[in-house]
């Protein structure tokens, strides 16, 4: 009897082992078996790679999508009008060429090519109209399309505007219309000189309206309940908790022959130490970006990839209650009191540099003159220089009559910002007398929360474009804007970017001009941020890889021109 | 019997409920946006996401949405994932973690027992402090720690077993063994002292001038007794086990539950949040459960329910 108590408990807890295992290795299905065959034949056939990602894919469904792994995603196996290209240059995707632009720059009028979905059908100018309707739709709470739409293209401002009152909406009020088969109409607010690079984000992608239908809710919810116009089709993805997914191939695709790659084979791995160990051992071919600590390891190693990205952070600087940041010297002291030289090379030590600058380097140039738009500024507009430091404060102290100020200092709880705020409050307690900082390291999600309330006085907070553009810098300080959230106004600033937006919006110089005029008095006139630093991102990328591409807005990285060597 | 486990059924599922409700209102005063991409958000467009997840109902109607869903065994849809069911986030990320938990939990309380024995056999010997060695290096070095040891001098020095994702038995043996680490030291402390003080007992002195073996002496007198305190410890240990070791899953890219929870906490995804902790608070309850009907079975003098029958 007692021998059986004991069998009883052994033999429980070995089924119960065998039937976790069976269940969990995620071999259990026809995807998880494929994804195993398909790393064992990476080994042998030549175009294959595989790659790891940081984050699952959240959502598939180009309408809902709103994070980078997404976006990327979504733009290997899908295409919209445009894409971009290895030299970060808009080229036609879906769309036949050029578009016809109406005098005043407000209706393009594009043509498509023949292209096909993966399922065999057409990919039309109804799948454009469709899908952008979807978009904005407020039944769909999309994240992005009011986002990319407001504002820009005619009518969505209008639609979420009704759609926030509860109020019904006609979607065929949007600006975007199918004269036939192959032609779309897209009519705009206003002209909009970076219009097609916006045509390569996802949210304008098209979708094939009949298969989304069918779909219902389980619309890309799985690789199978979708349908790819892209250089690749998704295979292997059970959906938003599957940590491995392939790209396939897509013979469908009107440009297939310049795909080289026949499969990328990926997984999910967040630890920059771990993805380095497995890009060692030969299970990866390419890491997700590495974290500050792991790049030193590998500096001169020609399989390290590093560019610069055009995301920069900065100290905002919160004008709305706090008496002594209303005061303009005392927002130069603190912008030029930190050695930003010693940060990026002591603390960040990735490679990044030091910004002086607002609209990131190395980011945009003018199509007329092919300059970069940080020609016209230079790269010193507020840089560190302690005498300076001191003295606007002293006076900055005097106007307010205080001989110490207490400031609350916000940012993130990750081990970068951690380490950027100690630095920061010993720079700026050291070199301002009698100024106090407090950090307040919160999650990501409260930091937002309390940017939108406006309860901080200094924040870290960085910005990536969505778009290849100087405005989606720019617009950010307008007074009231949605993201300036510091109670910064200036007329002459507002009127500048107003310009660039309207009357410039056709003329590509002056129009930089006036974003670069717009820049100094955000900067060396008024000191309303701090900028400090411009992020670089570094990854490992096995040198047997041909034509790494990666962008600079958007999805992070395109591999119709990637291959084997 | 059936009297005493519906009685527990009953105070489990008030827990439940209790935690349950609990946890909502937690959850609400948590600060934060559940909006990940809030800094781009217009009025309208908040305001019609706030819509979208009913966010603009009174708390107390989002309670009572939330507890009359619950009944009918809708967890709702995260905030995070488009159009993703809870059920369905923690069905298919459970399992991974599920697995790894309880090898490390079989793995690390069974080479705990023997050392345990072992160490209280040959008590101040060379093999008892070296065992108190494994088992302080064992509860004192964070398994994140081992994790990385075993990924690149196992994993990837010698090459001897894949250093991360989820694809096979092969792929559990490293991340099994970080994990372990912690049940192992535990088990081997309590098991040692607990057989020490056994050892000394009559009835084992009883045995011994019986002639019985020196097997029979350790495995079937002494560690019984000396198991009812291990499995007291080991049972919440199990349900932290199960229920993911959020470093070890992100170091070996393991798709388990772990990251999910702490994630949706960090994003303020509220199904999710309560989706997690219910499920948390079920396996916590069932073990609880499982422990004390283990004890009956280990040590028959011990009765459930008062012990009449």
């Amino acid at each position: 009897m007692k021998k059986s108590k004991y069998f009883l408990l052994l033999a429980l807890s070995l089924i119960l082992s065998m039937f976790l295992a069976a269940c969990n290795y995620g071999g259990g299905d026809s995807a998880g078996d494929e994804k195993e065959n398909g790393a064992d034949e990476g080994k042998a056939a030549a175009q294959e790679i595989k790659a790891l990602e940081s984050a699952l894919i959240p959502a598939m469904d180009s309408v809902m999508a709103q994070d980078t792994v997404s976006f990327s995603t979504l733009n290997n196996v899908n295409e919209g009008l445009y894409r971009l290209d290895p030299n970060q240059e808009v080229v036609p995707g879906m769309a036949d060429g050029e578009p016809e632009v109406s005098e005043d720059g407000t209706v393009y009028t594009f043509k498509l090519r023949d292209a096909k979905w993966s399922n065999g059908d057409p990919v039309t100018a109804n799948d454009f109209v469709y899908a952008w309707q979807r978009a904005i739709d407020p039944k769909n709470a999309s994240p992005y399309g009011p986002y990319m739409m407001d504002g820009k293209i005619k009518g969505a401002a209008e639609i979420s505007a009704a759609g926030a009152e509860k109020k019904e909406v006609d979607l065929n009020t949007l600006g975007v219309k199918a004269i036939d088969e192959k032609t779309l109409e897209v009519t705009l607010e206003r002209p909009i000189p970076y219009f097609l690079s916006l045509m390569a984000f996802p949210t304008f992608y098209p979708q094939n309206q009949k298969f989304v239908e069918e779909q219902g809710a389980d619309y890309a919810k799985t690789a199978e309940n979708l349908v790819y116009n892209g250089p690749f089709a998704l295979s292997g993805w059970d959906g938003s908790t599957d940590s491995s997914w392939t790209y396939t191939k897509n013979k469908e695709y009107w440009d297939a022959e310049t795909v080289k790659l026949e499969k990328v084979q990926w997984n999910v791995l967040q630890e920059s130490q771990a993805a380095a160990n497995a890009f060692e051992t030969g299970e990866a071919d390419i890491t997700p970006k590495l974290s500050s600590d792991i790049v030193p390891q590998y500096e001169g190693d020609e399989r390290l990839v590093k560019w610069l990205e055009p995301t920069i952070f900065w100290l905002k600087m919160n004008q709305k209650d706090n008496e002594a940041l209303q005061n303009v010297d005392v927002r130069k002291a603190i912008a030029q009191a930190i050695n930003k030289e010693d940060f990026v090379n002591s603390v960040l030590n990735n490679g990044s540099i030091v910004a002086n600058y607002a609209v990131p380097n190395e980011f945009v140039k003018n199509d007329e003159t092919g300059k970069d738009f940080r020609e016209i500024n230079g790269n010193e507009l507020l840089p560190y220089n302690l005498d300076e430091a001191k003295k606007a404060w002293e006076k900055g102290l005097a106007a307010i009559g205080t001989d110490s100020v207490e400031l609350r200092y916000l940012t993130d709880d990750t081990e970068t910002a951690k380490k950027t705020a100690e630095y920061i409050k010993n720079q700026l307690e050291t070199n301002l007398t009698g100024l106090t900082i407090k950090v307040e390291s919160v999650p990501f999600s409260v930091r937002l929360d309390r940017e939108n309330s406006q309860d901080y006085d200094l924040q870290l907070a960085g910005w990536g474009p969505d778009y290849l553009d100087p405005m989606t810098f720019s617009d950010l300080w307008l007074t009231g804007g949605g993201n300036n959230k510091m109670d910064y106004s200036n007329a002459k600033y507002d009127q500048l970017v107003k310009d660039a937006q309207t009357t410039l919006a056709q003329k590509p110089v002056e129009r930089y001009e006036a974003l670069a005029d717009a820049e100094k008095i955000l900067l060396e006139e008024d000191a309303a941020i701090a900028p400090l630093y411009q992020r670089s991102s570094n990854l490992l990328v096995n040198d047997k890889i041909d034509n790494f591409t990666y962008h600079l807005v958007g999805p992070e990285y395109s591999y119709k021109w990637t291959s084997v060597k | 019997m059936v009297k005493y486990l519906t009685q527990r059924v009953i105070y489990m599922i008030i827990t439940l409920f209790l935690i349950a409700t609990f946890t909502f209102f937690l959850m609400k005063i948590i600060p934060g946006t559940p909006f990940t991409n809030a800094s781009k958000l217009s009025e309208a467009q908040l305001s019609i996401m706030i819509n979208k997840y009913g966010l603009n109902e009174p708390v107390p109607v989002q309670y009572m949405n939330y507890i009359v869903n619950l009944l009918k065994g809708d967890l709702g849809v995260s905030f995070q994932f488009d159009n993703v069911g809870v059920t369905e986030i923690l069905m298919n990320s459970i399992g991974p973690s599920a697995t790894l938990g309880f090898q490390a939990i079989l793995f690390g309380s069974i080479f705990g027992i023997i050392l345990g024995v072992i160490s209280a056999l040959r008590q101040n010997t060379w093999v008892d402090y070296g065992s108190t060695l494994i088992a302080v290096l064992g509860k004192s070095i964070p398994s994140f720690v081992f994790a990385g040891l075993l990924q690149y001098y196992i994993g990837v020095k010698l090459g001897w077993f894949p250093v991360a994702f989820w694809r096979g038995p092969e792929y559990s043996v490293l991340p099994t063994i970080a994990l372990a680490m912690f049940p192992l030291a535990t088990t081997a402390r309590f098991v040692r002292t607990e057989m020490v003080e056994v050892m000394e007992s009559d009835y084992i002195t009883l045995a011994k001038a019986k002639g019985a073996s020196w097997f029979d002496i350790a495995f079937k007198h002494a560690l019984r007794n000396a198991l009812i305190p291990v499995i007291t410890v080991l049972g919440p240990l199990v349900v932290s086990l199960m229920t993911g070791s959020l470093v070890i899953e992100k170091i070996f890219g393991i798709p388990g539950i772990g990251e999910q929870f702490v994630k949706s906490i960090t994003v303020n995804d509220y199904p999710v949040i309560m989706g997690t902790t219910i499920l948390f608070a079920v396996l916590f309850v069932v073990v609880i459960l499982i422990v004390d009907l283990l004890y009956g079975i280990i040590d028959p003098r011990i009765r459930l329910a008062g012990g009449k029958k």
